[in-house]
């Protein structure tokens, strides 16, 4: 191998060599190298296959233009699937290697395809694979379709910063203009934040001899030092990938190879896009050979790398700027011959290596091929941010027309290819003038593709797409660009048509013999470049995005050996002590049946409304009459949807004639709450109804059982507690060392219970002196699990879980309100609709079983007699320690009027036997209840 | 991601926003006879407007709805007021 590496020029670090191996072969290279520039120093041109036909390919470009050269880096055991070989940064021990191709991107197996280009056009798998059916092919297919391969071990610690960010202006591309420009806002006064993609700021100015009488480098480092003096900020390595809504601007500023970037979400007054201009390929026969790259690229190559990419170069472009880049590669000892590609057809000769160029007779020897047709501005973010363009005919180009908010384009972006006009320009708009539009010295001679021309000519490289693909698109009728897009995949892949939509369409305009700019251009979408999926995770992961609440009298809970879970975003006891779990929570159960249970219902709502419309907003709110209730008593209700659909269920206490207490199920209050506040600030008088979630600011210790009352005695609360003076479903307010204490008697377990509210800073002394009181009586804490058990023991069901999306109050047995309730309430309406009237409705009944049979298993369907069919399910199901024998409740079609009858559950299956029942398993006449 | 300007708490990131409703939606009075078509387009008709829009959406953070008028098209917000008072 010959090393084309220079003696003098380039950015890179010769004293720091770095080795790596491409393919499992060894190579070294200099810090400052990408992976692409390192290979061709060592004189490797093959670095990848393509995507359909595995043709060998080498880089087109020197930066992210580059479609070809992709590889799957391996570093320190990690590997990095798809990263573009040119603007990779090259590391000690890197391992690259090319994707889609097997053994090496030189030698690759697949190769053969190439042969069958011919039955393998636009569209051939659409046509192919239809008869007998597409999913018989589809493995093979997605086998053999992709690039490279994921690691099956997701990188560890691969977590990306997030940033939130403001400035007044955002500069985006460091080259002449952008720093020219960032220099200019800073020194008058403005917050500048300036990004590039590359480590070097400068863009494509290294190749430039000088610049305001300074070489290149030190008229960057003057204007870098000008913009951070005037309090200017600059980030090298970052990625402007996308403008989304409201001129928010994604930044991913990349640190060392294999970490995740830091994303800045950027909100800037302005932003100024100073993003260059690309090369775009002149279409030609063999032009996807290794060897064959823009002229941009090669000038990139030596100014930045120190690599001259061939000794004996073609240059074929149509523009004026080939010759600073022929007096450039002349300088570094390549011997150019310069070809006019518009004077006729020319090819590429040679396989894997290039042996030269024709043009009509005339063969060029030469090693290398330089194309241009011209320059294509950069114009993604401006049409991301929902910028016009204007077709250009002087430029053969789109050029940013009519901008959107807050946006200019500079430079080469903005069609300004010319070093001196760039930077009068970016200086105007930096200080917040307008730029004159100065005199130009750009020239070039329209080419476009010649439909019709002999030989495989590539339109789009990374995706395989030639000019005979167009013409068939074009044949089939898919003109639009966007039917042309999706008809060849031309522009789909990972390089987003960045070198070959200009070619595509203006392919298809020169076949249906159009002007270029009626065709149109494809959309525009982020991201700019490929960026890790950490870029698109929002900024509240795990705790943060759903954060646990907790409880105030958690040490208590921990103190007494509780296993700690999350309950509806509460993390909360499940059981307590150690040992079998099922054990522990029969033990529970058992003890608050025979004597009491001690249980934290803190996350249960505690939603004040108050006010002079209070009762009748409670009225409207909730499904049942609530205007009738006393002040003092509680009842239970259900609060709908419009739709007629159960919401929730709880109790609501009326503490005053104008204070009412909404407890609403502990998963439920935030959606009650916004519910609540919904309507009182849309249909109702705001200043007239007053809501307050409490919630969290006070604590309920419940104490439910037989000895409930007994336990509750010994605290000196003052009270009779008498089942006369304090009977079922009534609510008492104390007050112990000028606390306020709330004590409301309503069960959820079906034996008497007090629900003992108080605010949370004094919670430990209440469950302390609670604890204390029920130990002599034999009672225990329990947690939400044997809750759980002794409310499905009763048959009181939980929202959400022993009903679903359609169920209405009345299928929940609950029907007065739906007959005889006058007053308007939500939901209403829906009760009496055709659906709401179905005698088949899924309603909540009881499934018995034999004693002795295991449970029904939770979620299993009750069937009819053939198996077809669906009538409902199983909504919960426990082994019932009270009883001796498992308890479910279900959703079944027409349920109450099934009492009786046997029905068949079926479950991964297995077919069982089970007899509807009142879904009401323990006391059914309430004597327990209202003792 | 867009920018909201709650009347109450300033511009803010529409993550903190929920959408309630387009703006003009009246209950029917379901105290007296309402037919099932009034019912229905009162549950699931949208207008669904392509251009200027006038919503009602909710600040989670202050609980306050509010209406707001954007363009449903471009994504631009052109004023936010509170519920109360004369609507814009």
């Amino acid at each position: 191998m010959t090393s084309h590496r220079t003696d003098r020029a380039g950015l890179i670090d010769r004293t720091q060599p770095r080795n790596f191996t491409f393919d499992g072969k060894a190579y070294r290279g200099f810090e400052g190298d990408t992976l692409a520039s390192a290979l061709l120093a060592n004189g490797v041109r093959v670095m990848g296959r393509s995507f359909k036909y595995h043709r060998p390919r080498g880089p087109w470009g020197a930066w992210v233009d580059d479609p070809n050269a992709i590889m799957t880096v391996t570093l320190d055991g990690r590997s990095f699937p798809n990263c573009p070989a040119a603007t990779t940064p090259l590391v000690e021990d890197m391992q690259a290697r090319a994707v889609n191709a097997w053994p090496s991107a030189a030698f690759d197996i697949k190769a053969g395809l190439d042969l069958f280009h011919r039955w393998l056009g636009a569209g051939f798998y659409y046509k192919t694979f239809m008869w007998p059916d597409w999913h018989l092919f589809e493995p093979m297919i997605r086998k053999m379709a992709g690039l490279g391969d994921i690691s099956r071990d997701a990188p560890k610690n691969y977590t990306a910063d997030q940033v939130h960010d403001h400035c007044e202006v955002l500069v985006i591309g460091g080259g002449a203009a952008g720093l020219a420009c960032a220099r200019a806002a800073a020194e008058a006064g403005r917050g500048v934040v300036l990004v590039d993609d590359h480590p070097i700021f400068g863009g494509g100015l290294h190749q430039s001899v000088q610049i305001e009488d300074r070489t290149p480098s030190e008229w960057i480092a003057d204007q870098l030092a000008a913009i951070m003096g005037a309090g200017g900020r600059v980030l090298p390595t970052t990625t402007a990938f996308g403008v989304y809504d409201h001129g928010l601007v994604g930044l991913a500023e990349y640190g060392a190879f294999g970490t995740a970037p830091h994303l800045h979400r950027m909100r800037a007054d302005r932003i100024v896009l100073a993003t260059g201009a690309l090369d775009r390929p002149v279409t030609f026969a063999g032009n996807d050979r290794p060897g064959v790259m823009a002229v941009d690229a090669a000038c990139e190559y030596l100014a930045r790398y120190g690599v001259l990419v061939g000794r004996r170069i073609a240059l074929a472009s149509n523009n004026s700027l080939a010759d600073a880049a022929e007096a450039m590669l002349t300088q570094a000892g390549a011997k150019i011959t310069r070809i006019s590609p518009q004077d006729g057809a020319i090819r590429a000769l040679g396989g894997k290596q290039l042996k030269g160029l024709a043009q009509g007779l005339r063969r060029h020897e030469v090693d290398t091929v330089l194309a241009s047709g011209g320059l294509t501005p950069l114009v993604h973010l401006w049409r991301h941010a929902g910028g016009k363009l204007d077709w250009c005919a002087a430029r053969q180009a789109f050029l940013p027309g009519a901008a959107p908010d807050g946006m200019v384009a500079i430079g080469a972006a903005n069609g300004t290819f010319d070093l001196d006009q760039a930077l009068s320009e970016a200086r105007a708009i930096g200080a917040g003038n307008a730029s004159d539009a100065a005199a130009r010295t750009y020239s070039l001679t329209p080419l476009w593709p010649e439909p019709g021309d002999k030989g495989r000519q590539w339109i789009d490289f990374q995706h395989d797409v030639t000019l005979k693909d167009v013409e068939l698109a074009a044949r089939e009728n898919y003109v639009s660009v966007e039917h042309l897009k999706r008809y060849t995949t031309l522009g789909m892949a990972s390089d987003q048509g960045k070198t070959s939509n200009m070619a595509g369409l203006a392919a298809m305009a020169a076949i249906q013999d159009r002007p270029l700019p009626e065709v149109g251009t494809t959309t525009f979408r982020p991201p700019f470049v490929p960026v890790p999926f950490e870029m698109y995770h929002g900024h509240h992961g795990k705790q943060l995005w759903h954060p646990l609440k907790r409880l105030a009298l958690e040490p208590q809970h921990r103190a007494a050996g509780a296993a700690l879970g999350e309950y509806g975003g509460w993390l909360r006891p499940g059981w307590y002590g150690t040992g079998n779990r099922g054990d522990l929570i029969r033990r529970e159960v058992l003890s608050a049946r025979n004597a009491a249970g001690i249980f934290d219902a803190s996350p249960l709502g505690k939603i004040e409304v108050m006010g002079p419309d209070a009762e009748d907003f409670v009225n409207f709110i909730y499904y049942n009459t609530i205007r009738t209730l006393k002040p003092g008593n509680i009842r239970y209700g259900f609060m709908l949807t419009e739709g007629g659909i159960v919401m929730d269920d709880g109790v609501i206490a009326r503490l005053t004639e104008n204070r009412f207490v909404i407890s609403c199920s502990s998963g439920h209050v935030d959606s009650v709450r916004e519910h609540l506040e919904a309507w009182r600030q849309d249909g109702n008088n705001p200043d007239r109804i007053f809501i307050h979630d409490l919630t969290q600011q006070w604590s309920t210790v419940t104490i439910t059982g037989p000895k409930a009352r007994d336990i509750l005695a010994k605290l000196p609360l003052g009270l009779d507690l008498s089942a006369q003076a304090f009977p079922h479903m009534t609510v008492q307010e104390t007050q112990r060392e000028e606390t306020p204490i709330r004590i409301a008697r309503v069960s959820f377990t079906g034996d008497i219970s007090y629900e003992i509210s108080i605010r949370s800073s004094r919670a430990s002394d209440l469950w302390d002196k609670v604890v204390a009181a029920g130990e002599p009586h034999g009672a225990t804490p329990i947690g939400i699990e044997a809750l759980s058990i002794l409310r499905a023991e009763k048959g009181y069901i939980m929202v959400g879980k022993d009903t679903d999306g359609e169920t209405m109050p009345h299928d929940l047995g609950i029907t007065i309100p739906r007959l005889k309730k006058k007053p308007a309430y939500i939901g209403d309406r829906s009760l009496h609709s055709d659906k709401a009237n179905l005698p088949d409705r899924k309603a909540l009944v009881g499934l018995a079983v034999g004693d002795g049979d295991k449970v029904l298993p939770t979620g299993a369907h009750i069937v009819d007699g053939t198996l077809s069919r669906s009538l409902g399910y199983v909504t919960s199901s426990y082994d019932s320690p009270t009883l001796g024998h498992p308890v479910a409740l279900g959703l079944l079609e027409n349920g109450s009027a099934r009492t009786g009858e046997i029905v068949s559950v079926w479950h991964m299956g297995e077919t069982r036997q089970a007899t509807v029942c009142a879904a009401c398993f323990f006391d059914p006449e309430g004597e327990r209840l209202h003792a | 991601m867009q920018i909201f300007p709650c009347p109450f708490c300033g511009p803010r990131n529409e993550t903190e926003f929920h959408f309630a409703g387009e703006l003009g939606k009246v209950r029917p009075d379901t105290g007296k006879e309402v037919n099932a078509r009034d019912w229905a387009t009162y549950l699931y008709a949208q207008r669904n407007e392509k251009g200027l829009v006038r919503e009602v959406w909710l600040h989670l953070t202050c609980s306050e709805l509010f209406v707001m008028e954007r363009d449903s098209l471009t994504m631009d917000v052109r004023a936010s007021k509170s519920l109360r008072g004369d609507a814009l």
